[in-house]
């Protein structure tokens, strides 16, 4: 699947629920289920700042692609940074350089999430565009 | 005045939030604004706009009145001893600032001793931690109880012959209690050392006497107690405000200019420096009218223990919750709480959602979280303005929000 095509699938699942609780449903079971982080993965490095719960990301590159893992002690973050990486792991580094991350705006995360929460947004969205440019 | 018609005084209560009605809980960070306060707010600025004290123009005169008004009403209010104890300040944060730095120039050296307890808002650390940079003095930390509470008995043991002065909170905003101010302070005195009191959650949920606490100094903020945002208030017995150099230098707070040297106005003058917040500072009078007219209202006192109860009982039998600053005799409706393996952010997110307003985080007092041995904690803070029926929204949304995350 396509990144483009990708980003619409997820616009098209998170069109489904018009009440927001159910949106953090959706978000606390992508949070549940996304894959264990390591515990020596937790590093300081690691960590996202600008987030007022704790969220860690780490990229290791195979075949000239990105694939992302992370963690949050917050369900809810949790569940939006594992949806950030369910789009973009797998990607180029220029396909995400490139990319304006415009969906998150879409599917009314931005919003609809506090200033605080939405700096936690914009910081991961930036941590991730800098790992693609810069590596580690 | 009952409940409805003190509600009917906040046209914002009335607001839909996500299609629901807002319950506001999240008042120990700022209080909601009476129309009477709203309306001093746009007179100032529709009818009275003049910058105050120097000119002899009418606006100005009318400026100067509200502004020097308000300074009578806080006084009143504090029943503080002299209207000129009365100092304005941009809130309790540059009150507490405007004390470390101006006392302790004068009174703090290299290895004197500050106490502050674990407890404090960061307002009443960080300016202290300054002091003891620039001067080379230690700070000491008092730890609570086990319950919360600070004990005049442990403060005692603390207090050395170096110790300059003790700043220390009314009520904790992450803890609600109420501290034995009036034990704390007579602790300290009999040692010969001044008492600064944090009082930005105080003065809302306690009638203050600063001659009966006999405190040395007495710092809060407007907005926390209805007023206008950007006005504070400081509190000082004027035998340390006149030993005391000015914080700022600038405009309304010499006497005369001259290169070969200055001299400064009399107090309080002395310490407000530049152009004071005059469209704001004379909202403080409709604002403390409204806090003691509600103070004095058996149907708010009576709906406030309600939730109090309420509230104390439902965190205190749910096994998952853990609440902190639990001394029964001295809560305050304001609760912090963990839920056990759920994250307090989680918790702030799904509750806005159902229309409730509350805080998560570190509420500016990471020492006491690391000494709690928490990352964060959710906050409900309650006024006058709230119904046990939102009590009791909360406690079911929250019991929701929790099977949701667990």
């Amino acid at each position: 699947m396509t990144l483009e095509e990708r980003k619409q699938e997820v616009i098209e699942e998170f069109s489904l629920y018009d009440e927001w609780l159910d949106k953090y449903e959706y978000l606390i079971e992508l949070g549940k289920s996304l894959e264990a982080f390591p515990e020596e993965k937790k590093t300081e490095d690691r960590l996202i700042k600008g987030c007022q719960s704790r969220v860690w990301l780490d990229a290791e590159e195979r075949d000239g692609r990105l694939f992302f893992t992370a963690d949050s002690d917050a369900i809810i973050t949790k569940g939006i940074i594992s949806l950030l990486i369910s789009v973009y792991s797998g990607r180029t580094r220029e396909e995400i350089a490139a990319d304006d991350f415009a969906f998150v705006a879409e599917i009314g995360l931005k919003e609809n999430l506090s200033p605080t929460r939405a700096n936690g947004l914009v910081s991961m969205i930036n941590t991730i565009k800098k790992l693609a440019e810069n590596g580690r | 005045m009952s409940l409805t018609q003190i509600r009917s005084q906040f046209p914002i209560l009335d607001t839909q939030v996500y299609g629901k009605p807002l319950v506001y809980l999240d008042n120990a960070a700022s209080a909601q604004r009476p129309q009477a306060v709203v309306d001093c707010w746009k007179g100032l600025v529709e009818g009275s706009n003049a910058n105050i004290h120097r000119a002899v123009h009418h606006l100005a005169a009318q400026a100067t009145d509200a502004y020097e008004g308000a300074r009578d009403r806080v006084k009143s209010f504090l029943n503080a001893e002299a209207r000129e104890e009365i100092v304005f300040t941009s809130g309790a944060t540059a009150s507490m600032n405007l004390v470390a730095f101006s006392y302790g120039q004068v009174f703090v050296n290299q290895g004197d001793e500050i106490i502050v307890s674990v407890g404090e808002h960061h307002s009443n650390i960080v300016p202290w931690q300054m002091l003891c940079e620039r001067k080379g003095a230690m700070l000491r930390v008092l730890e609570t109880e086990e319950n919360g509470l600070l004990s005049p008995a442990k403060l005692q043991g603390l207090l050395s012959e170096r110790t300059r002065i003790v700043a220390i909170t009314h009520i904790s905003n992450v803890l609600g209690l109420v501290n034995p101010v009036k034990e704390l302070v007579s602790v300290c005195h009999e040692a010969g050392v001044p008492v600064l009191v944090d009082g930005a959650q105080g003065v809302v949920h306690e009638k203050v006497d600063v001659q009966d606490l006999d405190c040395d100094f007495y710092a809060f903020s407007g907005h926390k107690i209805y007023a206008a945002t950007g006005t504070g208030v400081l509190y000082g017995k004027r035998k340390w405000l006149d030993a005391m150099p000015p914080y700022m230098g600038g405009g309304e707070m010499i006497e005369t200019v001259r290169f070969s040297g200055t001299t400064y106005a009399p107090l309080p003058m002395k310490f407000e420096a530049g152009t004071q917040n005059f469209n704001a500072v004379p909202t403080l009078v409709p604002a403390l009218d409204f806090a003691q007219a509600v103070r004095e209202e058996k149907a708010v006192a009576d709906e406030q223990e309600a939730i109090l109860a309420y509230v104390y009982d439902a965190l205190m039998q749910d096994e998952r919750i853990t609440l902190y600053g639990t001394a029964r005799e001295a809560k305050v409706p304001l609760f912090s709480f963990a839920v056990k393996g759920v994250h307090h952010e989680d918790l702030a997110l799904i509750l806005d959602k159902m229309g409730i307003a509350v805080r998560s985080g570190q509420m500016c007092a990471e020492p006491l979280m690391d000494h709690l041995g928490v990352t964060g904690l959710l906050r409900a803070s309650f006024a006058p303005y709230n119904t046990l029926e939102e009590a009791k929204y909360f406690i079911a949304s929250l019991n929701k929000a929790i099977n949701m995350l667990i």
